[in-house]
């Protein structure tokens, strides 16, 4: 959208309109509207933006239809990035998992696939997104929020039955991606050719890392950005049907950015991350395709939808206009959802099935390729079989019974959502700007700018619930006297499975062949220890082959490049 | 005399790096008038108890989201070692009902979670933190 827009919009009058007797019946409304509200409330949606009580014409005309909407599938690609969208293939049901030994993730991804899920994902235990493996760790903390996997073997337990070339894997896989590295390693143990291994490096977004979700600990920031260009040169060498980028602009929302913050920061990051393969002599169109995007979707319904539309528009014209593609396949801005967990509460827990329908709703309007929905007892515990099982049908019933995929963006056209769209889109641009001025993502994350704005919208909206202004049923409103942390028993690994498995560990250490180690790890050491030294996810790959564990592929990057320290601003 | 303000460490341990909980409790106390010690997530549990000796701190606040509370009574126990038995901590975040007593009976004097008010976090803190400076006084008067 261009400035002429936008004050064509917001100043349009009936006269230009062609709409005879507009003015009157406005006014008319206004009179008896002012009559009946009594004191009418000021209303702003969550980023900051005016929400007025109807919309007109006056708002948006429809007069700049091609330049702003056009039609699916093409530029800007306001109503959706394909000329189908959901009447023809419907997102990819994407339930995240993670929990326990790889035995017992295995029988989770068996059963989920069982119910419909036409895509895997595989999150981790939080020892290793510490960079650590398993026998250095407290064993209580082992597998409560994801899966103990350290080696090749483990990952070949964790997949054994599902068919990588055929379906694809979503890996929560932070720098220096070791858990493509296994699963690369199990293609191969099994015949498949790299170039049938289909998926997302998910959580490969460092910088997110920095500002929001604290996984930088593994490297440095200057060494994830060099293990991070690496990984995209070999997936575009390697892996032509693995998607090296998912830029995640969940993390920041759920830390406390405004939604249209939210997208100003993750287009920030994704340009710079361009300008870095740029500067590495990629073209393009050759990373631009496989750049993904991993979004909340909050309960703030209409807001979500015009933020996702909004994105579309200007990812479409930084990517033609900023970074010079030219394959429209460059242009389209792809996403997955995720319901966001920060709306749900611990007390009244069923009460989230309904807000992850509303939730699931907008992504569902906003067009995404790939959602997750939340089980209701996220706010508690890793999901329980019965509440993963929930949270699926309600993505099956939307579809099915209540018939959301028929018309492509519904809500298109609406005066309300189409200005809501330029308003966004003018506060992404603005954000935009910002980081700009402050030299870029990877700077202004340095210097602190992105942290205390997350840290200023975090409080503001914190102080909305606690003076009441925002309502959340059960929590500051309609409480019962109710124990909801003590309904649901939280999910724990058996300890004699996970105490087997730490044991089995230990063996595997014991028996691999120490001086292949040895020469695998020197091998990566040498990669990372000069900028010249070759592809270090490539000796990932080699590494991990040879028996080379998870803790250690870290240990000896971080050696080479540097630990991650937090980037914290008070 | 004014009263000496409670000195409070406010800190995670274990695993977990979400660190929005810990922030906001931490401001709460600090516009409270406590004298707030603000640590980064993954603390090692020897790292928070020379920080409680060296910050000479009244209570501790363990914030909790994902399991790590599973290690607060080897937290209490190191404290214990220390002689900081005095020293009242409270933990804060997603603990089952069925694994309260865990903490409860390792000496953690409050729990609280989703839905606690700033009001109700401000006046346990404030109850707790002083229990504890007078049980730090009265120990200091009988070492005397």
């Amino acid at each position: 959208m261009n400035n002429t827009a936008t004050q064509s919009a917001v100043q349009g009058d009936a006269a230009q309109l062609e709409l005879p007797g507009f003015e009157t019946a406005k006014s008319d409304w206004q009179k008896n509207y002012d009559s009946q509200i009594g004191t009418d409330r000021a209303i702003e949606n969550r980023s900051g933006i005016e929400v007025k009580p109807i919309y007109t014409p006056e708002d948006w005309s429809g007069d700049r239809y091609l330049a702003d909407l056009g039609f699916p599938g093409q530029e800007p690609y306001t109503r959706g990035i394909y000329p189908t969208m959901h009447r023809g293939r419907t997102w990819t049901q994407r339930q995240l998992i993670g929990l326990g030994t790889p035995a017992d993730y295995n029988e989770r991804v068996q059963q989920i696939l069982g119910l419909g899920a036409n895509a895997i994902s595989l999150l981790p235990c939080n020892s290793v997104f510490r960079g650590v493996d398993c026998d250095t760790v407290p064993a209580p903390l082992l597998g409560t929020c994801g899966t103990v996997v350290n080696t090749v073997d483990h990952m070949e337990q964790a997949l054994d039955g599902v068919p990588i070339d055929q379906i694809s894997a979503a890996m929560n896989d932070p720098t220096p991606f070791t858990l493509l590295a296994f699963m690369l390693g199990v293609a191969k143990r099994r015949g498949i050719p790299f170039e049938k291994v289909r998926g997302t490096s998910n959580q490969s977004d460092y910088i997110s890392h920095f500002v929001a979700n604290h996984m930088f600990y593994r490297l440095s920031q200057p060494g994830s950005r060099r293990v991070f260009v690496d990984h995209v040169e070999y997936c575009l060498n390697r892996l032509p049907n693995w998607n090296p980028v998912s830029i995640v602009g969940q993390h920041m929302q759920q830390a406390g950015a405004t939604p249209a913050e939210t997208v100003g920061f993750t287009l920030s990051t994704a340009i710079q991350y361009a300008e870095d393969c740029l500067k590495h002599g990629m073209h393009p169109d050759a990373f631009l395709p496989r750049f993904t995007f991993f979004f909340d979707v909050s309960i703030s319904f209409f807001e979500e939808i015009a933020k996702f539309r909004a994105a579309r528009r200007v990812w479409a014209r930084i990517t033609k206009e900023r970074l010079g593609a030219k394959d429209p396949r460059s242009w389209r801005f792809k996403f997955h959802g995720q319901t966001s967990g920060v709306d749900l509460t611990a007390q009244q827990p069923l009460n989230n099935i309904a807000r992850v329908a509303v939730q699931a709703t907008a992504g569902i309007f906003s067009g995404l390729q790939s959602m997750h929905t939340d089980a209701y007892d996220e706010a508690i515990t890793c999901p329980t079989e019965e509440t993963a099982r929930i949270a699926v049908a309600t993505q099956n019933i939307l579809r099915e019974e209540a018939r959301l995929c028929d018309v492509i963006d519904p809500l298109g056209g609406s005066y309300y959502i189409e200005s809501l769209t330029d308003q966004m889109e003018e506060k992404i641009l603005e954000t935009i700007e910002l980081i700009d001025a402050n030299g870029g993502m990877y700077e202004a994350v340095g210097a602190g700018v992105v942290q205390r704005i997350i840290g200023k919208s975090a409080s503001e909206a914190q102080d909305k619930i606690d003076t009441g202004e925002q309502k959340i049923i059960g929590v500051n409103c309609y409480q019962i006297d109710d124990n909801p942390i003590g309904e649901t028993p939280p999910y724990r690994p058996n300890p004699e499975t996970m105490k087997a498995h730490v044991e089995s560990f230990k063996e595997f250490k014991a028996n691999r062949s120490q001086s292949e180690v040895d020469q695998a790890i020197a091998d990566l050491r040498r990669s990372a220890a000069t900028e010249d030294g070759g592809n270090t996810f490539e000796k990932v790959v080699d590494a991990v082959e040879c028996g080379v564990t998870h803790g250690e592929v870290v240990e000896a990057l971080r050696d080479e490049l540097g630990f991650g320290h937090p980037l914290i601003v008070a | 005399m004014s009263e000496t303000p409670i000195r409070v460490l406010v800190t995670k341990i274990g695993l977990d790096g979400h660190d929005r909980g810990s922030r906001i409790v931490a401001a709460y106390l600090r516009d409270a008038g406590m004298e707030v010690v603000y640590t980064p997530p993954w603390q090692e549990i020897s790292n928070v108890v020379n920080l409680a000796v060296q910050e000479d701190v009244d209570a501790i606040g363990v914030s909790s989201l994902a399991t790590d509370h599973l290690i607060v009574p080897d937290l209490m126990a190191a404290l214990g070692e220390a002689g900081l038995d005095h020293v009242a901590v409270i933990v804060g975040g997603i603990i089952p009902e069925e694994e309260k007593p865990l903490l409860t009976d390792a000496g953690v004097k409050a729990i609280f979670g989703p839905g606690a008010s700033r009001e109700e976090i401000v006046d346990s803190v404030t109850e707790l933190g002083r229990e504890a400076q007078a049980k730090k006084v009265s120990a200091e008067d009988f070492s005397r």
